[in-house]
């Protein structure tokens, strides 16, 4: 065990959940605002879409990527694109894969903010001649913002701690796909325990930090806002 | 949320209360914990003794390293398929296998396989370097891993084809990567791509690597298991012996 193999996990992880975290909140939050305003029937299937990959087994979600990403699937053509023939086995890979993982944990906690928030604030700021892109931005989403906090750090902790979609597409590569989760299986399986000890128990300082962050974070904005 | 905690902790308890109805319909079974290579012939043999004497087996596929720390830890395995012939020594030596039921079973080939590229001189594909990824099983765990690597070592190519490598967790992902075509080929073990077309897959010759000889142990928890020692018997006879040549073994 040398500090490279405990060190290039850990920064790879970061990485990869940072960077997940950060296009979720992209892509997430005009869903969740569809999802909270919508009144068309198609509302509750495309929730339950989003829903999916709480109740699937990261070994679906892995095989399907597997073959999407391959050579006779969309990821194969776009990684033609710069000449590779895939796009599993690589960050980016990953990243597509963790999106998808964790999409639910970043719009549902923001859909259900946006609909406590309600259609008065709203009202109150178009009367008062505010277009609905300065609604959004002035009133919806700051008065939402415990949703987006919860959003953020649910999915930055779901992403760390994704193992089995990761297993399946990203062929363990030091430095590119060996993760965290992936490191510390390997270390069980080749019977390293201390090195296995060692990551395992960072995710468990790791774990309690978040959670108790999480509720630290409700229980202040409880008071503010309520 | 309350809802959705209810039920959970109502799932818990009633997998608690399952769990010793469970182990005692299973008693007279054999759980057998059998190398991922070997999943297809284990499958026949175990559906034939069972055919053969009305008991059931078990199987668990997995990697064997993953298989044998399961089993260090009080796994409820009764018999180890061993990928290798490490483990079922290590396994009686620390305590967890019957002193001098190890035997071989079967010795594994190690091929290259691509359902692409022509493999005739595999050798030369490799050489060639031609190719974005190679999926081979982890060499720290999975014996084939460990073959193919000494297989690369001795056409003097580690060098040049570790960057391209994806590791697969056993060698049954391995085959995996390649036959969905994420990786172009691979090195996996020629009972898997048993049937194949000659060109599609190389075998690689037996002088470059260590032979992979795949060993079985009865284990402490299958001691008083008679269909456990029946199971090993049986694996060792002649019937086995015709299933375990036919598949892409050889036996010592």
């Amino acid at each position: 065990m040398t500090l490279t193999d405990i060190s290039s996990p850990v920064v790879l992880t970061t990485a990869l959940a940072g960077v997940t975290t950060l296009l979720l909140l992209v892509l997430g939050t005009p869903i969740a605002w569809w999802l909270a305003r919508t009144r068309t029937r198609w509302r509750e299937p495309v929730a339950a879409l989003v829903a999916l990959p709480l109740v699937l087994p990261p070994t679906v979600i892995g095989f399907y990527l597997l073959i999407a990403l391959g050579p006779n699937g969309p990821g194969g053509s776009i990684a033609g694109l710069w000449g590779a023939r895939t796009l599993a086995f690589s960050f980016w890979g990953l990243v597509l894969g963790s999106i998808l993982y964790s999409l639910p944990f970043m719009v549902q906690p923001i859909r259900v903010a946006f609909e406590t928030v309600g259609e008065e604030p709203l009202e109150a700021a178009a009367t008062l001649g505010a277009g609905r892109w300065q609604a959004f931005v002035r009133v919806a989403a700051p008065l939402a913002r415990s949703g987006f906090f919860t959003g953020i750090i649910l999915t930055f902790a779901h992403t760390v701690g994704e193992f089995g979609v990761v297993l399946m597409i990203g062929g363990n590569i030091p430095g590119h796909t060996k993760v965290l989760s992936i490191a510390i299986y390997d270390y069980v399986e080749q019977g390293e325990w201390l090195a296995a000890h060692f990551l395992s128990l960072g995710m468990v300082v790791f774990a309690f930090v978040v959670v108790t962050a999480t509720m630290l974070l409700d229980r202040r904005f409880g008071r503010l806002t309520g | 949320m309350r809802v959705l905690r209810r039920s959970v902790l109502g799932l818990l308890a009633a997998m608690g209360l399952a769990a010793p109805w469970a182990t005692a319909a299973v008693a007279s079974d054999v759980n057998a914990a059998v190398a991922a290579n070997f999943t297809k012939v284990a499958t026949d043999i175990a559906a034939a003794f069972e055919a053969a004497t009305g008991n059931h087996v078990n199987l668990s596929f997995g990697a064997t390293g993953a298989l044998y720390i399961q089993t260090s830890q009080g796994g409820p395995f009764d018999v180890f398929l061993s990928a290798d012939d490490k483990r079922t020594k290590t396994a009686i030596k620390d305590g967890f296998g019957v002193d001098g039921t190890d035997f071989t079973y079967a010795v594994g080939k190690v091929v290259l396989y691509s359902p692409t590229l022509d493999l005739t001189d595999g050798a030369a594909v490799l050489k060639a370097n031609g190719f974005q990824h190679i999926g081979i099983a982890d060499p720290k765990t999975a014996p084939y891993g460990a073959a193919a690597m000494a297989v690369l070592d001795r056409l003097g190519l580690t060098g040049a084809v570790s960057p391209k490598i994806v590791t697969g967790e056993n060698i049954t992902q391995t085959l995996q990567f390649i036959d969905t075509g994420n990786a172009e080929l691979g090195f996996v073990a020629l009972s898997q791509v048993v049937g194949k077309p000659a060109t599609q897959v190389w075998l690689a010759p037996q002088d470059d690597y260590p032979a992979i000889r795949q060993n079985a142990v009865l284990l402490k928890h299958g001691e008083d298991n008679a269909a456990a020692k029946a199971f090993l018997d049986y694996l060792k006879g002649d019937a086995a012996a015709a299933s375990i040549t036919a598949a892409g073994y050889t036996l010592e």
